[in-house]
This record gives C-alpha cells, structure tokens and sequence, in this order.
C-alpha cells in the first residue's frame, strides 16, 4: 500500500520561494496569479496493515516541522 | 572544561568549533553521529555549522534524529551545556531543545559575510563576556537563517531574555532580528553567526573569542 503526504508551510509562514515563482510567472505575461505557495510532496511505500496513524506519527517526528509546515495523508 | 564536538556527515565547521574550544581551554573530543552515547564527564556538546545529511528534507531534520542527539537531549535535560551553530541551531530548533525554526532566507540568496552582531544580554555563560549592547563583527554563512517563531513564542523570549544576539542590520528577515537565542535554563545557546570564524587574528577578525572564553571560564570553576 500506498501513502501520499503534502506538506506545506501554514499560512502566515513567509513562502519566499512561492513569491520568486509568482513574480517569475508575471514577468513571463501569465497575469492574474495573486498567490503562490511551494509545498513537497512525499510518497511512502508501506508494508500492508500500515494505518493513516502510523502515517501521521511519522509527519509528526519527522517529515514535516510543526512549527511551521502542516501535512496532509491520502492513504491507496 | 570537557567539551564534545558532534561530527554528522556533511558537517564542516567540527574542525573550527573544536580549535575555538581548545585555544579557550577546554579538553575536546570529537563525536560521530552514528555513537548513541556522550564520553563521560562532558560539560558542553558543540553542535557544528555544516550540511548534515546534505539538508535533505529540512536543515538539521534527520542529523536531529540521529542516535546521538537522544543523547544531547539527555545531557541537555540534566541542565548540561549545549552550542549549535548554524546547522547546529537549526538541528536544536529541530530536537526541541530550543523554540521556533529557521527559514529559508527572505532574499532566497546564500549569504556568506561578516555581520553586526548585537549582544542583547550577557546573563549568560555564553555572553558573559560581553556586555548587553555591545556590536561584534561575526561570519554568517547560511541559506536556511531566517528565525521564525509565533507571536507568543517571540514574546516569551523577549519577555525572559533570552534573545542572545540579534542582527544590527537584518540579512535574511529574521523575525525581531533575532540571530541567536537561549534556553530557558540559559544553558543551551542556538545562533546562526560564526563566533568559531572571528576566534583567530588570522580569519581577520577575534570579536568570538570572548564567547569562549567566557564559556571555559564558567564551567572550569563552577
């Protein structure tokens, strides 16, 4: 089975690598982009019975930083 | 003064933080990452600049995880020293051991110079040296600097005085300018300046020196 986690940095969070590609995206005529917002997607292959909470505990401890990212999990 | 030097793949300052202890005085020991357990008698861990496990997915991220930072959270727990520079404050941001986290730098650049440092307090073993309002010429040399913590969290540190050096002229949108900040037991030190680089007249500059100094002062009588 498969696991999917986006991570993203939380709103509020200063995103300057989001604001470099909104600029960039306007100076090449693509008009209208009000926000940009870069996260990391990060595919896990789990030994089957792995669970959604397995899942979150590892977001939790390691693959995102709480302080300043959130996560979410699609479980297939 | 005992001191360890923690050394993860990709560290590259371990050399430079080791040489600063020693010409301060202390008895240094190099520690690999993959040892689960501190020397004996150890007063102070240095946390080393560097790109441990390349910064892969977050600076400090898995070096935070690695079997001998279990053991610089314990030592830390017991009210033990502990320094992080650079990589190393991001790797305490990233245990814990300190709030908040570090950034990818506002203007997006590597930045590689030598920076006003203010001292904001000098309650401290590490800026005892100092006295709070004094500006040092420090190194920065980092991609990932930029200090984030909540509102809260800033006001907390602020509250306690705890902010140890902030930026005269803030090079990477540092949140207060913070460049380096204390534990709440005063203890632990995380910055993102070299104090290591400015510890020498050949790097051009010795305004660190007193950070060390100060440190195998403290811990050699206490």
């Amino acid at each position: 089975m498969k696991a999917r986690v986006h991570v993203m940095l939380k709103n509020g969070v200063l995103d300057p690598q989001g604001e470099a590609v909104r600029h960039a995206l306007g100076a090449m005529g693509f008009d209208g982009v009000k926000g940009v917002r870069q996260g990391k997607v990060i595919e896990l292959d789990l030994a089957e019975g792995s669970t959604q909470a397995d899942v979150e505990q590892m977001c939790e401890k390691l693959l995102a930083n709480t302080v300043i990212e959130s996560y979410s999990v699609e479980m297939s | 003064m005992r001191a360890a030097v923690i050394v993860f793949p990709g560290s590259n300052c371990d050399r430079d933080l080791a040489v600063a202890f020693e010409r301060a005085g202390a008895d240094v020991t190099m520690v690999w990452h993959k040892d689960s357990a501190l020397p004996d008698g150890i007063d102070i861990v240095g946390i080393p600049g560097g790109f441990s496990y390349g910064d892969y997915l977050r600076c400090g991220a898995i070096a935070a995880n690695s079997p001998i930072c279990k053991s610089v959270a314990t030592h830390a727990g017991r009210g033990g020293y502990v320094i992080g520079i650079c990589n190393g404050f991001q790797v305490l941001t990233e245990t814990g051991l300190l709030p908040g986290a570090l950034l990818r730098n506002a203007g997006l650049k590597y930045i590689c110079k030598t920076v006003g440092l203010k001292v904001e307090t000098s309650a401290s073993d590490y800026t005892a040296g100092y006295n709070a309002g004094d500006v040092i010429d420090i190194p920065i040399a980092h991609h990932d600097g930029n200090y984030f913590a909540d509102a809260d969290t800033i006001a907390r540190l602020q509250g306690e005085d705890r902010i140890a050096f902030t930026y005269t002229d803030n090079p990477n949108g540092a949140q207060a300018d913070i460049a380096g900040i204390l534990s709440q037991n005063r203890r632990v030190l995380g910055l993102m300046p070299h104090p290591e680089r400015a510890a020498d007249t050949g790097h051009g500059g010795t305004d660190g020196t007193a950070l060390f100094r100060a440190l195998t002062g403290a811990l050699s009588t206490a």
